[in-house]
């Protein structure tokens, strides 16, 4: 078929975006309505899934095939839609509470399998649409309307979560770094198998700044570690730290008494250096962002539909009367 | 040793779980259909794989009823009960009527088997004079399985494996049938093990001749072909019924069968079935739980393919809230319940129609779902079919509900041709539909379908409340109570293309109805035809449609002056029916995870006839 010319406008559907002004999902969905014209597939075959939440409203904001189903499901949904219809491109959209508390079961599934879809996980450590509580993300000690005196739950790390289930790829960025976002999001497109991409995104409502260190202009080049394959570990307001690894004990290091040769290289192949990067997750150490590892392996769908070709081959195209008839029957006359 | 003709005969085989008794019934019932004989079978095994042995609790047990005559149902009491042990014996004796035969083996009535079963020490059922009412044939089949082994060199557990053998082939004997059947079926179960399909087939014939030569069972009984409709027939199990009718369902609508599933008893061996037919292009897909089952079901179903569900009543249970998405999408998608006992875990291997009130209500909010029911085993088979119509042609979910009776019980089919299989008419909207709306409806209020795929269609579903004709979000109260009206009615025109209910038996000036629905059919069926060949004055309906009812059958019910309403259950279709159409039925209930017998619904209709 013809390649059709996309602008970003051909994804904003008719429906008013009904965020609170200020919500980081605005610009997540701008990034995302701007990537699909580079993705290279007709809208027709684009499809957005999402579950419950105030993220997941966003498919009526895509002018694409959508659904916006039950709280913690998009996952599960997702994969029917995927073994289904391979050809298909499938984005879940789902929240911190969707993804981690309800449907913690399905996305860890959803992994495993390695679903060829995307997963665009908005966590603002918060559950916003049912005004305030604390959510599987927050903090412990955090102060909700649920918890006057401090929440008592240990916090998933969800990328370590991720990394548990086997996922092929994995993925963090924000909502105040568009550019970022949107290279994120053209490699989880790219990714062949299910891509987590966590997208750190600001409730300006119920959580404010839950972020700041990570976006402030005065702090975030200390808090953040932006990954690159290849490159070394360098962060700092004048790149001037880097990160070392004395066997497989993360250090942080000055560039001013430690050669450049001797940090720590990111490798997205490297499974083990991955799993300590998830770890980077409190206030010891930067922030990473960008992409912590990539793998490839086999999809569930092609298994599916290698199966069915295989028994094809073998037994040739299913004839339902000799289903019918089975292998003994006797007649009557 | 005298040979008698017998019309139906009646045969319990029991042992302990791993004593191999659903394979000796099974071949005993493919055997015996394909001598011609019309049958029923149902199998009585226990929750647990491996049950303690020699304990009651571990008994395993399969019932058949076979005959020359119509059979309806495995049948009530029986004339033969086989037992590889005490417990067995123990366990299975009250159905075995006074004067039947016993055949058992005296091993599992040791010391050991007699403690397991509960025994006192001087206790023994065969030197207490007990078993004085029937007529025992005893023997030693571990001996005698271990000696007809003597030069196989296999160990003894493996040749203990073939004790079911001995008795089957002696069973075989007492009722003149051919081992044929069931050598060529050893032939291919042990293709690649040549010294136990040895071993296996000589045990088979040493039963067979034990039972010629020993002349220790004093008769053999011959039950001739029955008379049936002409026809090519097979054998069928209603799980095996639903998981065909699926595929016929897909073939005759053109969609691609999508099928998720979690493993529950008694619903997994259609899983285990539709996994066997890929090269039909189903897509089996074994969920990590119910919920993810149903949900991934619905996401195949957007996507344009036929998805399906099944499960038993906890599973339900747990997928009502996405049943309802189903609903609010308007997609078509069949969950099937193959009913067990309940509520919560419940009786897992027994059988109960305890979840009708569960389909017809279980979901939050006003969302009505179509009801389809079957039978019999054989019946699986259109009823699935027919259900995966209406959910098709309605754009709706649908619930199919079988139950543990019929999902594990057997009967000779004559099954159909494909070309005389109903054709399913898939509502797809055009490519080039410019006007395309989402929730716009035709005269059936069933809106149209449009896939991912199709340029310029893109839209948006989901389970926040739907604006009329364009399924956008909507809070208006006005458009809520349209929505939920409109949902709704469009249920009940389903009543527009389901047939009339008809009457299965007996005329529309009898004084008695039994109006049933589900796996009772057999037993009301038996007993309807005994009292109709007595001069009753009684009619039988059974329904397939539960929701909406078919639209005579309230004028078809008032023409009665009693109602009478046998379930397994507390008292479901009942509800429905009182509620409905504010007719006083009367009901009739069995709770004990197992079925009902002809006799107690023959003499129920009786009192009623009778006037009470």
């Amino acid at each position: 078929m013809e390649n059709k010319v996309y602008t970003a406008k051909d994804f904003s559907s008719d429906q008013e975006v009904r965020w609170c002004p200020g919500c980081g999902d605005y610009s997540i969905l701008k990034q995302v309505q701007s990537v699909m014209p580079e993705i290279n597939v007709p809208k027709e075959d684009i499809v957005f899934i999402s579950g419950i939440g105030c993220s997941s409203r966003f498919p009526y904001y895509m002018e694409t095939f959508g659904m916006h189903s039950i709280h913690g499901r998009a996952t599960a949904i997702a994969s029917g839609l995927k073994a289904a219809r391979p050809d298909l491109s499938v984005w879940i959209i789902t929240g911190d509470g969707d993804s981690l508390s309800i449907g913690g079961n399905h996305l860890i599934h959803l992994l495993r399998r390695n679903f060829d879809t995307n997963v665009l996980l908005f966590n603002n450590q918060i559950y916003g649409l049912t005004k305030g509580q604390y959510s599987p993300t927050s903090e412990k000690g955090k102060k909700t309307k649920s918890t006057p005196m401090g929440s008592i739950d240990h916090p998933f790390n969800p990328l370590a979560l991720c990394m548990g289930a086997d996922a092929t790829f994995i993925a963090r960025t924000m909502d105040r770094d568009p550019k970022h976002m949107r290279e994120m999001l053209m490699r989880s497109n790219n990714h062949k198998g299910t891509s987590l991409l966590e997208i750190y995104q600001n409730c300006n409502v119920f959580n404010d700044g839950a972020f700041f260190g990570m976006t402030d202009k005065a702090t975030k080049m200390n808090q953040t570690l932006f990954l690159e394959h290849g490159q070394p570990l360098v962060f700092g307001e004048n790149k001037d730290k880097g990160i070392r690894l004395d066997g497989f004990k993360p250090i942080i290091v000055s560039l001013e008494d430690c050669s450049i040769d001797e940090l720590w290289i990111h490798n997205e192949k490297d499974r083990v250096k991955a799993g300590l990067l998830t770890r980077f997750f409190d206030a010891d150490f930067p922030r990473p962002f960008g992409v912590f590892y990539s793998e490839d392996r086999p999809t569930y769908e092609d298994a599916l539909v290698q199966q069915i070709d295989d028994a094809m081959q073998q037994k040739g195209q299913g004839n339902l009367d000799d289903l019918l008839k089975g292998s003994n029957t006797w007649t009557i006359d | 040793m005298t040979q008698e003709t017998v019309e139906k005969v009646v045969i319990f085989f029991a042992g302990d779980s791993g004593d191999g008794i659903q394979l000796t019934g099974s071949q005993f019932t493919n055997t015996a259909a394909l001598y011609g004989n019309d049958l029923s079978t149902f199998p009585d095994f226990p929750a647990e794989i491996r049950a303690p042995q020699g304990t009651l609790a571990g008994v395993s047990g399969f019932q058949i009823s076979f005959g020359s005559t119509e059979i309806f149902t495995p049948g009530d009491e029986c004339d033969v009960l086989v037992v590889m042990n005490v417990a067995a014996l123990k366990a299975n004796l009250k159905r075995l009527k006074k004067g039947g035969a016993i055949i058992l083996n005296t091993d599992g009535f040791d010391k050991r088997n007699l403690r397991l079963a509960g025994f006192a020490d001087d206790e023994n059922p065969l030197t207490d004079n007990s078993l004085a009412d029937y007529r025992v044939s005893e023997m030693n089949v571990t001996k005698l399985t271990r000696e007809c082994l003597v030069d196989v060199t296999l160990g003894v557990k493996e040749k203990d494996r073939c004790k079911n053998m001995f008795v089957l082939g002696f069973v075989y004997w007492m009722y003149n049938r051919s081992l044929e059947h069931t050598i060529d079926f050893l032939k291919q179960k042990f293709n690649s093990k040549p010294d136990v399909l040895e071993a296996n087939t000589r045990v088979l014939k040493a039963g067979y001749n034990f039972a010629n030569t020993c002349e220790i069972s004093s008769s053999r009984f011959d039950v001739k072909p029955a008379k049936m409709a002409s026809g090519t027939y097979r054998n069928i199990m209603g799980n095996q019924a639903t998981a065909m009718g699926l595929i016929a369902a897909s073939q005759q609508s053109g969609l691609d069968l999508f099928y998720g599933s979690y493993p529950i008893t008694p619903a997994s061996d259609i899983l285990h079935e539709l996994a066997k037919h890929k090269n039909f292009s189903v897509r089996s897909f074994q969920a990590e739980d119910e919920i993810a089952a149903v949900s991934a079901s619905i996401g195949a179903s957007f996507g344009g393919a036929l998805g399906v569900t099944a499960t038993s009543g906890p599973g339900v249970a747990l997928k009502g809230e996405a049943i309802g998405l189903a609903f609010m999408l308007e997609l078509p998608l069949i969950i099937v319940n193959v009913q067990r006992g309940g509520p919560s875990t419940g009786l897992p291997t027994k059988t109960e129609q305890a979840d009708l009130l569960q389909a017809m209500y279980g979901r939050n909010g006003e969302a009505p779902v179509p009801v389809i029911s079957a039978s019999t085993p054989s019946d699986c088979f259109e009823a699935t079919l027919d259900a995966c119509r209406i959910a098709i042609e309605h754009m709706t979910p649908v619930f199919f509900l079988s139950d543990g009776y019929i999902a594990n019980g057997a009967e000779p089919w004559l099954f159909p041709q494909s070309k005389d299989l109903q054709s399913i008419k898939v509502p797809m909207t055009k490519k080039e539909n410019t006007d395309y709306l989402p929730y716009k409806r035709d005269d059936k209020l069933v809106r149209e379908w449009a896939i991912p795929g199709m340029s310029g269609l893109e839209h948006r579903v989901g389970g926040l409340e739907k604006e009329d004709l364009t399924g956008n979000v909507s809070y208006d109260s006005g458009n809520h109570e349209l929505m939920v009206k409109t949902r709704a009615e469009k249920v009940e025109r389903i009543a527009d293309f389901i047939p009339n209910q008809e009457l299965d038996a007996g005329s529309e000036k009898a004084t008695v109805l039994v109006l049933a629905w589900g796996s009772t059919y057999g037993a009301i069926k038996t007993a309807v035809k005994e009292l109709l060949a007595e001069g009753y004055s009684v009619a039988h309906a059974h329904l397939r449609y539960i929701n909406p009812f078919p639209k005579n059958l309230e004028s078809l019910i008032r023409a009665y002056d009693k109602v009478l309403i046998p379930e397994i259950n507390n008292g479901q279709l009942i509800k429905l029916i009182r509620d409905k159409y504010v007719i006083d039925a009367i009901p009739m209930n069995k709770i004990q995870g197992i079925p009902f017998e002809a006799r107690e619904i023959k003499n129920r209709i009786i009192e009623l006839h009778d006037g009470e």
